[in-house]
C-alpha cells in the first residue's frame, strides 16, 4: 500500500516536472468575489479567527490549480516550504513514542468550540493506519505500519519524517496533509514524540 | 406522509454505506433501522409534523401564516419546490436556498422578528428549531422527485461557479478545503466514508437527495446549512454564519452535481 501510494506520488510529480499542463483549472470567477463571499460568511468572527483563513502563497496556488500545480509552481512551493522548516536546535529527533501515540490518536484543537488551553492532537489516525491494534483509522494518507522498521530505523529517514510532519508540502506540493509544525498546531516536542512513534523499535507502529 | 415513510423505509432497506465496524454509532443506526420498520417511528417525521403546523400558524406583526410564501413554484406551492432550490428570486433579486427564503418570507410576509428564529437555527435538547421543522416539512413535499437544479438565470450560474471556487479554497491551520475530503473516491476519515461531491454522479446524488436528515448522533433533523457549518467546524475555520450567501453558493454547486438524484427526506444518518 505504502509503496503503491509512493509510486503514484512520484508519477504525479514526474508528470509535473515534464511540464504537463495542469489537469484542472479554477473556474472563471474573480478572486475578489470569492473573498467577498468568505467575508460574508466569516466576517463576524473575531479578528484573530479571520486571520486564520487569510490564504498564504501556497494555499492560494493549491486552490488555483486544485492541488495539481504546474512544474514551476510545484517547485516554488517545495522550495518555499523547505525554507520554512525549523529543525530542533538540540539535533535530537526522537522523543517519547507513548506520548506520540496519544498525539496521533487525538484530533482535539483548532475548532472554534475547542478550549485553546487543552493539549492539541495531530489527528494522524484520521488519515493513516499506524498500529495493528487501532482499527479506527482513515485512508486519506498511506498506511504507516512498520514505518521505521522498513527504513531500518535510519537517522536520515527519521529526519525526513520530522520534516514531513513539520511541513508536508516541503516534500509534496499541495499535499492534503496539513503543515502541522509550520502552521503552529504541533510544537517541537510533539513532533519529536511523533517521530519516535514512527521510529522507536518499541513503538506499536513497528510491532 | 405515509407514502413518504414507505419510501424512507425502502431507502434504509437498500442500505447505508456499509462500514462493517463495531462503531457505537453504527450500532445505534442498526437499532434505528429496526425501529424504522415500524413506519410511524422515524423520528424525523415529528419534525415534519411540527413544520406543517408552523407553516400554517399566523405569526409576526401581521399575524398571518407562511402559506402565501413563494418558494419558487408560485405562492404557497410546496410540491416540488425543494427539488429546484437554491434558485433566483426576482422579488429579492438574489439566489436563495430554502433557509434564506424562509427567513425572507418570515420578514416580508409575517413581519416576524427572526432574531429568535436564527438563535434557534440548530435545535438541541430542550430547544426546538423552527427552521429545522419547516425545512423537514417543505423538503418532504418533494419526496420521490428528482433534483432539478435551476441554472437558467445568470445569477444562478454565478452562484454555481462561486460555490465551486469556494469548494476548492484551501485555508486555515489545517490547510483544508472541501476538496481535501470530498474529491477522491473510496476514502475515509477514521471510519467515516467520504462521498465524492466534486463531480456529477451517484455519490453526489445520494448525498444531496438525503438532506435534510435525522441525525441519530444528534437526535435532530439537520439541514444543509448545519451540515456545511459542521464541515467548516471540522476544517478548523471560524463559526460559519447561518444563512450566508457562501453556504448557498456551495449548496448550489453541490446540487448541480446531484442533478437527477431522487429526493428521500427526511432520511436517517449517523
Ligand atoms: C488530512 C489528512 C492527513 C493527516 C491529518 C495526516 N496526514 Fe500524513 N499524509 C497524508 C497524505 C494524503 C499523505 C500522502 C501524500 C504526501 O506524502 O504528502 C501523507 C503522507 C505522510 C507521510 C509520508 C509517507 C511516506 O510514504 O513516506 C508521513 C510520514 C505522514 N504522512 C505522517 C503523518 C503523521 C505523523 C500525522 C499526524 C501528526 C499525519 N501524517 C497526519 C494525509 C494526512
Ligand atoms: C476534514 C474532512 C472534511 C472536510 C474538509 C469537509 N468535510 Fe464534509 N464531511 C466530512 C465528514 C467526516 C462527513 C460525514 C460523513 C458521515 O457522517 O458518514 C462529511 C459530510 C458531508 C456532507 C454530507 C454527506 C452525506 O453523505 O450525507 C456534505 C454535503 C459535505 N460533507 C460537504 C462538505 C463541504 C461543502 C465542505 C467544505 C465547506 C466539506 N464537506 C468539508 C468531512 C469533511
Amino acid at each position: 500500500m505504502r509503496h503503491m501510494i509512493k509510486a503514484v506520488g512520484s508519477l504525479a510529480l514526474g508528470g509535473l516536472l515534464l511540464g504537463q499542463p495542469a489537469l484542472a483549472q479554477s473556474p472563471k470567477v474573480d478572486p475578489a468575489t470569492v473573498e467577498a463571499a468568505v467575508k460574508g460568511v466569516f466576517g463576524h468572527a473575531p479578528a484573530e479567527w479571520q486571520q486564520r483563513i487569510v490564504q498564504d502563497e501556497t494555499q492560494k496556488a493549491c486552490s488555483l490549480y486544485r492541488n495539481q500545480p504546474p512544474a514551476d509552481v510545484a517547485t516554488a512551493i517545495t522550495e518555499r516550504e523547505t525554507k520554512n522548516v525549523v529543525l530542533p536546535a538540540d539535533g535530537k529527533l526522537l522523543g517519547d513514542w507513548k506520548s506520540g501515540e496519544k498525539i496521533a490518536q487525538s484530533g482535539y484543537g483548532g475548532r472554534h468550540t475547542d478550549d485553546p488551553k487543552l493539549p492539541l492532537g495531530g489527528n494522524c489516525y484520521a488519515c493513516h493506519q499506524l498500529s495493528k491494534s487501532e482499527l479506527s483509522f482513515g485512508t486519506m494518507g498511506p498506511s504507516l505500519l512498520e514505518y521505521g522498521k522498513i527504513r531500518k530505523y535510519g537517522a536520515d529517514d527519521a529526519k525526513a519524517a520530522y520534516i514531513k510532519i513539520y511541513n508536508a508540502q516541503a516534500v509534496f506540493p499541495c499535499s492534503n496533509m496539513p503543515r502541522l509544525g509550520h502552521n503552529k498546531h504541533l510544537n517541537e516536542q510533539q513532533i519529536k514524540d511523533l517521530v519516535a512513534l514512527l521510529f522507536d523499535q518499541e513503538s506499536p507502529v513497528n510491532k | 406522509m405515509l407514502a413518504g415513510i414507505v419510501t424512507a423505509v425502502a431507502i434504509l432497506a437498500a442500505g447505508f454505506p456499509a462500514l462493517a465496524q463495531q462503531d457505537e454509532t453504527e450500532k445505534e443506526i442498526e437499532r434505528y433501522r429496526a425501529m424504522i420498520s415500524d413506519p410511524f417511528s422515524n423520528p424525523g417525521f415529528l419534525f415534519v409534523d411540527r413544520g406543517e403546523a408552523l407553516w400554517k400558524e399566523a405569526r409576526g406583526e401581521k399575524k398571518v401564516s407562511l402559506e402565501t410564501c413563494d418558494l419558487g413554484e408560485g405562492a404557497g406551492k410546496l410540491e416540488g419546490a425543494f427539488a429546484k432550490l437554491p434558485r433566483y428570486f426576482a422579488d429579492a433579486d438574489k439566489v436563495m436556498d430554502l433557509e434564506q427564503r424562509l427567513l425572507w418570507c418570515m420578514e416580508k410576509i409575517q413581519a416576524l422578528d427572526t432574531k429568535d428564529i436564527v438563535k434557534r437555527k440548530f435545535g438541541r435538547p430542550g430547544v426546538t428549531s423552527d427552521m429545522q421543522d419547516l425545512v423537514a416539512f417543505i423538503a418532504n413535499k418533494s419526496i420521490g422527485m428528482k433534483i432539478t437544479p435551476e441554472v437558467s438565470h445568470p445569477k444562478e450560474q454565478e452562484m454555481v461557479v462561486l460555490g465551486e471556487a469556494l469548494f476548492f479554497r484551501r485555508g486555515g491551520q489545517w490547510d483544508f478545503s472541501c476538496a481535501t475530503c470530498h474529491e477522491a473516491t473510496g476514502q475515509r476519515i477514521r471510519l467515516q466514508a467520504l462521498p465524492v461531491l466534486s463531480k456529477p454522479g451517484p455519490a453526489a446524488q445520494a448525498t444531496m437527495a438525503t438532506w435534510p436528515t435525522y441525525r441519530v448522533s444528534q437526535s435532530q433533523v439537520r439541514t444543509m446549512q448545519h451540515r456545511l457549518w459542521d464541515c467548516y467546524w471540522q476544517m478548523r475555520w471560524p463559526d460559519a454564519q447561518y444563512g450566508a450567501d457562501a453556504i448557498t453558493a456551495l449548496t448550489a454547486y453541490l446540487v448541480k452535481n446531484a442533478a437527477g438524484g431522487e429526493i428521500q427526506v427526511p432520511s436517517i444518518k449517523r
